[in-house]
Order: C-alpha cells, then sequence, then structure tokens
C-alpha cells in the first residue's frame, strides 16, 4: 500500500518512512509561527511561569497581525511582550508592525518560510493555508505553540485523507472561494480528515488561488490541506526562499479513505449562508438583490493581490452607493505596496473604498470594519459565524471577491459582471 | 465514573459561540460570562459545576481560542460530541479538559438526562433509558495530560518553563481547575 503526501512528510518528520491512520506519532518542527496574540497567551496564559529557552529561534518567526497596529492599550501591551520575547531568544524573522508586517498566512507565502515537504505549525486556526506550498502546516491550540517553540516537537493523530482531483477550468467570475463554497455545501465537514488537492486542474491555478482554498479548509475542521507540489510551486518557493527542501508527491497507489473529483468549469458564483460555513451554501442568485451595509475583501484568505484587482477593476471609475461601506483589507504590506504600484489602491480609494493597512481586522471582527445591531455584510474572508464581525444579530453572507465587489457597487447582494457577461452556458 | 446533568447542543457549535471575539483579551470572569450568549443566551445562569455538555458533529469548529478555560471556569466535568475539531480536541487535552468523540449521542440523550461517564472502557451510559454507547478511546498518552493538568508540568519537568510564580498564579489562567 503506497502512502499519501502527508503519510510522507509526517513519516519523515516523525523519523519513520510513513505513517498510517490512527497512529498518535511525534514530529520534528520546521517552523512554529506565534502572532501577536500569542503574546496574550505568554503573558497571561502561563500561571505565573516563564519561558526558560527555546528550542531553535531560527525555526520560529513571530508576525503582529491581529491587531495592528495596536487598537487599545492590552494590544499594545501584547505587542511590547513581543518585542521583549524577540530580543530575549534572538528571533530573526519578526514582523513588527511597519514595512513587512501582514496576517500571518500571508507574510509566511510572502517569505516561503513554509517549504514543501517541511512541518509547519501556528497558533491561528488557518495556519493550514501553507499547505498549498506542499508543507503540512496546521494550527494547534496555545499550549502545543509553547511546546513546540521550547522543545522542537508536538503530537499529532494520524487521520485518514480525501483525495479531491481538480479537473477543468474555472469560468470568468468564478474563483476558488466559490469552489470552497462548493465542497463545504456539497461534503460538509472534514473533522479527523486530511484533505490533499491535486490533478490537471491545478496548473492554471496561481499560488494565491491555491492558498484561499487551503486557508478556508480551516472551516472544514480538517486536520490537514496540501496541495501537490508542481513547478509552479518550486518556481515560487526558489525566488523567495534559499533554504532547500525536498517537494512530495503522493504514491500511485495511496490509500484514500474517498477520492472526489471538481469539475472547475461547473462551478457557479456561491454565497455562504449567515451563522454556519459548512452545510450552508447557495447560489448567488438565490439571495441576489438582498440590501447590504457593508461589503468587505481582506483576511488570510482574500487579501491577495489577485483579489485586491478583482475588486479594484470591478469598482473602477464608478462610485459605491451612499449607505454601503466597502472596505479593503490587503493581506500583507508587500502586498498593499504591490497594489499602490498596479493601481488598485487609487482605483479602489476614487470609488468610495476604504482600504486599511494589512491585519486580520474586521474579518475577526477585532477593528477596521465591526458591524452592528442588526446589519447585514457580505464578506471575502474566512467565516460568516454568528457574532464573528460584531453584534450577533448582524448577518454575515461570504462570497467571493467578485460577488462582493459586484454588491458594493449595487448595494444589494449581485452576481458578478463577470460571470454575467462571460460565464453564461 | 463521571456523572453529570446533560445539557444538549447541535451540529456544528464554534468557537465565536463559546467565546466571542470581543471577549479575547477580557478576564476569565468576564468570558465565562458570555459563553453561548449569542445562540443561547442566559444559559451561563442555569449551567452547574459537575453538569455534561452534549454536541453534535464538529463541535468546536473554528479558531484556536481558549474557550475550553471558560468551560472548566463554569465546571463543566466532560464534552462528548458525536465529533470534535482536533483543534478544539487539542485544547481540551492541554486544559485537563474530559473530552469523547461518541457515534450516536445525540440521539441518545434528551436535555436534563443524566450521562455516566467511563474512562475505563469509553462508554457513556444514559441513566433515565439506561442505553450504553462506545466512545473513540483516547489513546494513553493523550489521556494522562488530559487527566492531569496538561503541559505545563511536562515543560516544567523538561526545564523549559519555570515553576509558577506565586504572586502572579492566582490571578492568571492556570492548568488546574479554578473553582
Amino acid at each position: 500500500m503506497g502512502s499519501t503526501i502527508l503519510e510522507k512528510i509526517l513519516g519523515r518528520a516523525s523519523g519513520s518512512a510513513t505513517v498510517s491512520p490512527g497512529e498518535i506519532i511525534i514530529v520534528d518542527i520546521d517552523c512554529t509561527i506565534l502572532l501577536d496574540v500569542s503574546f496574550h497567551f505568554i503573558q497571561h496564559g502561563l500561571g505565573g511561569r516563564e519561558i526558560l529557552r527555546v528550542a531553535d529561534p531560527k525555526k520560529i518567526a513571530v508576525i503582529f497581525d491581529h491587531g495592528v497596529p495596536a487598537p487599545d492599550a492590552s494590544t499594545a501591551a501584547m505587542h511590547i511582550a513581543g518585542r521583549e520575547f524577540v530580543k530575549r531568544f534572538g528571533i530573526e524573522h519578526f514582523h513588527d508592525v511597519g514595512y513587512d508586517h501582514g496576517i500571518s498566512h500571508v507574510v509566511v507565502a510572502d517569505k516561503a518560510y513554509a517549504l514543501p515537504g517541511s512541518v509547519l505549525l501556528g497558533g491561528d486556526s488557518h495556519t493550514c493555508s501553507a499547505g498549498a506550498f506542499n508543507c503540512a502546516a496546521r494550527a494547534v491550540s496555545s499550549p502545543d505553540i509553547l511546546h513546540a517553540m521550547t522543545t522542537g516537537k508536538t503530537w499529532f493523530r494520524v487521520s485518514e485523507t480525501v483525495r479531491y482531483d481538480l479537473e477543468g477550468t474555472l469560468r470568468p467570475g468564478v474563483s476558488m472561494k466559490d469552489v470552497f463554497l462548493h465542497i463545504a455545501g456539497t461534503f460538509g465537514h472534514h473533522v479527523n480528515q486530511c484533505l490533499e488537492f491535486g490533478g490537471p486542474g491545478i496548473a492554471a491555478l496561481s499560488i494565491n488561488a491555491r492558498r484561499t482554498l487551503t486557508t478556508m479548509c480551516a472551516e472544514l475542521s480538517a486536520d490537514f490541506a496540501i496541495f501537490e507540489a508542481d513547478q509552479r510551486l518550486l518556481d515560487y518557493v526558489h525566488q523567495r526562499n534559499a533554504a532547500p527542501f525536498t517537494p512530495v508527491q503522493p504514491d500511485p497507489n495511496a490509500h484514500y479513505e474517498d477520492r472526489r473529483t471538481l469539475h472547475l468549469d461547473r462551478i457557479e458564483p456561491l454565497v455562504g449562508l449567515p451563522d454556519a460555513v459548512v452545510n450552508n451554501s447557495a447560489p448567488v442568485t438565490q439571495v441576489a438583490g438582498t440590501p447590504i451595509h457593508q461589503a468587505f475583501v481582506g483576511s488570510c484568505a482574500n487579501g491577495t493581490l489577485d483579489d485586491l484587482k478583482i475588486a479594484a477593476n470591478a469598482v473602477a471609475g464608478k462610485r459605491i452607493p451612499a449607505g454601503v461601506r466597502f472596505i479593503v483589507t490587503p493581506g500583507s504590506q508587500e502586498i498593499w505596496r504591490q497594489a499602490m504600484a498596479e493601481g488598485y489602491v487609487q482605483k479602489l480609494v476614487e470609488a468610495g473604498a476604504v482600504v486599511t493597512n494589512a491585519t486580520c481586522g474586521a474579518c475577526f471582527g477585532g477593528h477596521m470594519g465591526v458591524l452592528g445591531p442588526g446589519e447585514t455584510c457580505i464578506t471575502a474572508s474566512t467565516r460568516n459565524f454568528k457574532g464573528r464581525m460584531g453584534h450577533p444579530s448582524a448577518r454575515i453572507y461570504m462570497a467571493s471577491p467578485a460577488t462582493v465587489a459586484a454588491s458594493a457597487l449595487a448595494g444589494r447582494i449581485a452576481l458578478p459582471d463577470a460571470f454575467t457577461n462571460g460565464g453564461a452556458s | 465514573m463521571i456523572s453529570g446533568r446533560v445539557w444538549k447542543f447541535g451540529d456544528n457549535i464554534n468557537t465565536d459561540l463559546m467565546l466571542p471575539g470581543a471577549f479575547l483579551f477580557a478576564s476569565e470572569a468576564e468570558q465565562m460570562r458570555v459563553v453561548f450568549s449569542a445562540n443561547r443566551p442566559g444559559w451561563v445562569d442555569a449551567v452547574r459545576p459537575g453538569d455534561i455538555i452534549i454536541g453534535g458533529t464538529n463541535f468546536g469548529t473554528g479558531s484556536n481560542r481558549p474557550a475550553i478555560r471558560s468551560f472548566r471556569n463554569l465546571g463543566i466535568a466532560a464534552i462528548i460530541a458525536e465529533s470534535i475539531s482536533s483543534l478544539f480536541f487539542r485544547d481540551c487535552v492541554n486544559y485537563g479538559m474530559i473530552a469523547l468523540e461518541c457515534p450516536g449521542i445525540a440521539a441518545a440523550f434528551a436535555e436534563g438526562d443524566t450521562a455516566r461517564v467511563s474512562l475505563d472502557d469509553f462508554t457513556v451510559r444514559n441513566a433515565r433509558s439506561d442505553v450504553t454507547l462506545a466512545a473513540v478511546p483516547v489513546p494513553d498518552r493523550l489521556l494522562s495530560v488530559m487527566r492531569g493538568g496538561g503541559v505545563f508540568p511536562l515543560l516544567e519537568a523538561e526545564g523549559v518553563l519555570s515553576p509558577p510564580r506565586q504572586a502572579t498564579a492566582a490571578t492568571d489562567s492556570s492548568p488546574a481547575p479554578v473553582r
């Protein structure tokens, strides 16, 4: 019996050729990501204990993202604790508020900290984002992060893998966010399962598009989500990180719990209906016309340069109507600068959008676009749980950046122009 | 044997419901007041120490948040669900909350029933109907952390974490039950 990508990576990291579902394994961690909120735990969650040493400062990155710049004094205190930690333990990969900050998963992509074939841990649930890099990446709980950075190790319970084979190409106006909503709506949660993506359809997908999908797999409660490695990925990583790595492919006779084909050309624009992600998707046409107060494009899933381009071109030369707030949050300051150079920021701002600095911000209801009682929002971010973006009575529809931008312009939920004009079949 | 009164919850109970984002950095006392405030207002006033939560599929989906601390502070004795998000399950291990996956559990219990949980053979019995279900066994290595107060003692033993200092231990979160 052959092995899946994850079985091979986790095997190597645990000192054996491969591992099997059901096993509890101890693995060596190649990279551990700490966020600003990690320092709230380190400050207040250790019961008066103190960290005495870390296993290897080169394998730790500290990235401030949830509250940047600090919206309140307690976040500012977290940042101070983070800076002291970085200094004390000699952490070189430090992304403080400023030139190189961003949402951790986006910075991990910008810098290619996630190497193909490696193991990466993070304290934020969307750490599986880095699975787009053929990297075994997942979120763990805060005490696990503490364990990983001080000992260099963690435990996993190996799960069965579901294989998704992608075929065909997306229609105009349709993106990987819609593909995710299709998976979540059709197959529901993936608790205690790993997801593996491959097939002929991945070749045409940008790294950003792949990342949108792997990031969203946190919403399926999957253990890991991982892509096969191809030349596009290897080129991307080589351009950003000089460290050596060994990509991993599945065996042809790997065992999968299930194997499913996704026909990309059959997928239409979808929305996640309010209050829950899984088993809750519907065609945009079903809710088209619903009035909105806010539209948001951002987060680790949809704050890429491609997403900003889609949003900017959708609103270029037009004006967001009164009564609608269109908030756009680039995933990192690097993307912000690129969007400025490409003219996207100008198009957005002239149309009346508010472009914020890179932060997790509105996605988690933290700051920069929190919803009030009874408001309706359509969002290209990660989750639409009840209360997620602010008041629990707010209604949150989740969709692609193209659908969100079209809705911002219309003041009500609307199909993307590109789909209406070019995608009819 | 753990025995407790049952509270029923549905599928996909997420961490934003357990710990709303606006309270992420609030005190533990404030956090335990807002558990399920969006979906079940008033629950925190009705729940008693020793009670047991029974959920549906995908329990604990969502963020890495110290939501489990609030359940511990409310005195919840165990969480049993059809399936549990592995991120949430890790928090249960680390914070010493008994958490079991048990297929069939949602249909076998009504709210207010008494559940008897055995960690010797990983069974859950409904004291009213006498139906007994098999839970998914928790491997020894994880169960010992779950029952032994989490990972902090392990890291102290490895010398990477200092023992608690008395002054702050009283106000901060510790792995031992607060109440």
